[in-house]
């Protein structure tokens, strides 16, 4: 089953008229034939009209979004997965958010860069254009400004690692507080800084907000060790660090070093190659009861893998525990979660099988 | 109720089967009682060399990929215009209908509404359920999500069709779609008294097919048999019910009521009676059509039945072949081939099942170039002979005997 958006807010007595009409449209849904006159009326999911494209940079574009119904609310820093038809297939793809949540107009803004040999970056930055639907799944993430807002406050960011940052630093500038905030940005060239014209009038205006930008072709690279140079307080300030994988990496080993790493937070955009992080488990063997395939996992791999390496069709979508396609009920056994480590499993549990590993035999309706 | 599984032959009369007389004669039939074996013909499925079928195989193949390594923006905008069209041609059907009291415009919504039966049922629900367009990724046009406009539960059509029938297609004794559980088609399935009503329940069949096929993917034999549990039964029956019990209830309740309550009280009783009479001619207007497209896609009476031996150990390109030998095409305009749903190239859909329906027209030609290069039939005609042949085939063998027609032998066009 392919992915869908997500479900969107509906009043009960919308929802109720439609289930009375349903005895003449079945087995279509009323849904089906309002979406002859507008697409954006489905109530089955979140959808949402294209409006604008604009240029962010050289490589990026910022798409602003009509949602079909009422915004269901992100916090900044977190992002949404994307449905978009590209050629005829329907692609997801994960954007953080860079609208502040408070939009009046209740539009949403992502600000995808563009990926030369991707599919649907490409078609955002030259085939789409205004009018497009697209299907909007739910909103995700824990890369998040903490509640109350800290005092003081560190972003690194590099490329497109700015997008979810820049959601922040929108929702800090609309706020009644003002923290302290030191902000090292780099990208590679002058023409590829996301939004430069908004951090630079930021760093002229907001009350508090210190730009660091590096071009790192002409002035190399950030290195953790300029940390004391660009931010001497560092340790003492809530600090979220994005972009590709070796800064965090470098910038988490410092932090693990010389500073608290409880006070780290990081965001990692690409899957990393395992599915997580979490310690590894003993495996298992897995009973796929609908399909009556059996496979075994040796703790690594998740469910889903060792299935289909055994031969089984499986439901899948994102494959990073985000979409909720591949789930399937639990019947018997233990599972671990391989993002955290967790070992958990109730008989009857709606499990993702894309990021969790049998912790000894499990049987799952799949 | 008579079983058309058969009991194995002695293996002497399996050998005659394979090899039986030269392709292109009637067998001859008359070795006695067993009419099982009575009169095969030789499959030209035993005339290819194990190397010309992987030749085969692989050019099939080849055609499979190239057209899907060309699906794109061109196959969406078609199902989706489809399907829009479908919900259109339904909600003129409907409007129309609630002046149903007017002959014209009663017979403006029936039409309208038989023929967006016909379309949904066919070139969409079909195929769509058969997984043509999943490569879309769309949850909207998704094999697993899809439920159509007829009586049959998506799930159990599901299993019955795409698994069984296209997986053992014409397999004697394995095919359940081969004659249905009910009807002798083929002279190798064994007489049974039952069958000389198969003229009368053929009839109830065309006009209830779409109730028939519910039925059918219960599989009798293997409740029978045991082999689906009681409680799978049940459920079965029970999805059937829920199914069943909606579409009476939107064409024969909520549509005649809705037009009667709209038409005032002195108008009302004649107003619900019109509407459902539309609603009740729409739909039988369908099962007829159904009933003949599906009928001629196996069973016009040059296509190929298997026994299980011939199928034993298959390889990629036997396995086209027997597709290829147990299917027959309807010639016709592209208006005929949207509303057959494409299964007038039911050889092409056999071939490849889950390749979007609209590309079936662009590949026929080179199946057919195939068929004529390695000296095998391509089963086609007109609408009206194809099902000539098959009511033929229905009367006949409903009494003992019958032969096998004779086959229209290599296909080429110099010999056609």
């Amino acid at each position: 089953m392919a992915e869908r958006g997500a479900a969107p807010q509906i009043s009960p007595r919308r929802l109720r008229a439609l289930r009375l009409v349903r005895s003449f449209t079945s087995p279509l849904l009323p849904d089906d034939y309002l979406e002859l006159v507008n697409p954006l009326w489905s109530t089955r999911e979140l959808r949402g009209r294209i409006e604008r494209i604009e240029r962010a940079c050289d490589d990026a574009v910022t798409i602003s979004i009509k949602p079909s119904w009422e915004w269901p609310g992100h916090t900044p820093g977190q992002y949404v997965r994307l449905g978009i038809e590209v050629d005829g297939v329907h692609h997801w793809r994960a954007y953080s958010l860079t609208s502040d949540p408070g939009r009046p107009d209740g539009w949403i803004s992502l600000t995808p860069k563009l990926v030369a040999d991707g599919k649907v970056s490409p078609f955002l930055f030259r085939g789409v254009r205004p009018g497009t639907i697209v299907r909007l799944g739910g909103v995700e993430g824990t890369f998040v400004l903490p509640s109350p807002m800290p005092e003081r406050l560190l972003f690194v960011s590099a490329g497109s690692g700015i997008t979810p940052i820049m959601s922040m630093l929108r929702s800090i500038a609309g706020g009644r507080t003002a923290p302290d905030v030191v902000h090292v940005h780099s990208a590679r060239t002058a023409g590829g800084v996301i939004f430069a014209r908004e951090l630079h009038e930021l760093g002229e205006r907001q009350p508090g907000y210190r730009l660091h930008q590096r071009i790192t072709s002409t002035h190399g690279r950030v290195s953790p060790d300029q940390l004391e140079r660009l931010c001497p307080d560092w340790t003492e300030r809530e600090a979220f660090v994005c972009g590709p994988a070796g800064l965090l990496d470098s910038f988490g080993e410092r932090w693990r070093r010389d500073g608290d790493p409880t006070r780290l937070h990081i965001e990692r955009f690409a899957p990393t190659e395992r599915v997580g992080d979490g310690q590894r488990g003993q495996g298992g063997e897995i009973h796929l009861c609908s399909s009556d395939v059996r496979a075994s996992s040796d703790g690594e791999q998740p469910i889903l893998v060792a299935g289909e390496q055994a031969g089984a069709e499986l439901p899948y979508g994102c494959r990073m525990g985000i979409c909720h396609t591949c789930v399937g009920r639990l019947r018997s056994g233990q599972v671990r979660d391989l993002r955290t480590g967790r070992v958990h499993g109730q008989p009857g549990e709606m499990l993702r099988t894309c990021v969790n590993a049998p912790e000894g035999a499990i049987e799952i309706d799949l | 109720m008579p079983s058309t599984t058969q009991t194995s032959p002695p293996l002497a009369m399996r050998l005659n089967e394979i090899q039986g007389p030269p392709s292109g004669v009637p067998a001859a039939g008359g070795h006695g009682g067993d009419d099982a074996h009575f009169g095969a013909p030789e499959s030209p499925l035993g005339q290819l060399s194990p190397e010309q079928l992987d030749a085969l195989g692989r050019e099939l193949d080849a055609i499979h990929d190239e057209v899907f390594s060309d699906l794109g923006d061109r196959d969406s905008r078609y199902i989706r215009s489809t399907i829009k069209l479908h919900r259109q041609l339904v909600l003129a059907a409907r409007a129309l209908l609630l002046g149903s009291r007017s002959d014209a415009l009663w017979l403006a919504g029936t039409t309208s509404l038989s023929v967006a039966k016909i379309l949904e049922n066919m070139e969409i629900g079909h195929n769509v359920m058969h997984g043509q367009w999943d490569w879309m990724n769309d949850p909207d046009i998704n094999s697993q999500s899809w439920d159509w406009d007829t009586a049959s539960p998506a799930d159990a059509w599901r299993h019955s069709h795409n698994y069984e029938h296209h997986t053992f297609t014409n397999i004697r004794g394995k095919d359940r779609d081969l004659g249905y559980e009910i009807m002798r088609i083929d002279p190798q399935q064994r007489w049974h008294p039952v069958y000389l009503a198969q003229p009368l329940y053929n009839l109830l069949l065309m006009g209830l097919f779409e109730w028939g096929v519910a039925l059918h993917d219960l599989n009798f034999d293997a409740i029978r048999s045991g082999e689906k549990s009681k409680r799978q039964v049940r459920d079965e029956l029970r999805a059937i019910g829920v199914k069943a019990r909606r579409q009476i209830v939107k064409d024969y309740l909520a549509f005649p009521l809705l037009a009667a309550a709209l038409s005032g009280p002195s108008s009302a009783r004649r107003t619900f009676r019109s509407t459902l009479a539309a609603n009740f001619t729409a739909n039988i207007v369908r099962n007829v059509w159904a009933y003949s497209i599906i009928f001629c896609g196996h069973f016009p009476d040059q296509t190929y039945t298997f026994s299980e031996e011939e199928a034993a150990n298959e390889t990629r390109g036997g396995w086209y072949v027997r597709q290829l030998l147990g299917s027959a095409n309807i010639e016709g305009g592209s208006l005929f081939h949207l509303l057959a749903g494409n299964l007038s190239f039911q050889i092409e859909h056999h071939l490849f099942p889950d390749m979007p329906s609209s590309r079936y027209a662009e590949i026929a030609p080179r199946v057919r170039d195939i068929c004529r290069r390695y000296e095998l039939p391509y089963n086609t005609g007109p609408l009206r002979r194809q099902l000539g042949t098959v009511q033929r085939t229905i009367l006949r063998l409903a009494f003992p005997g019958g032969r096998q027609r004779p086959k229209p032998g290599p296909y080429s066009p110099e010999r056609a």
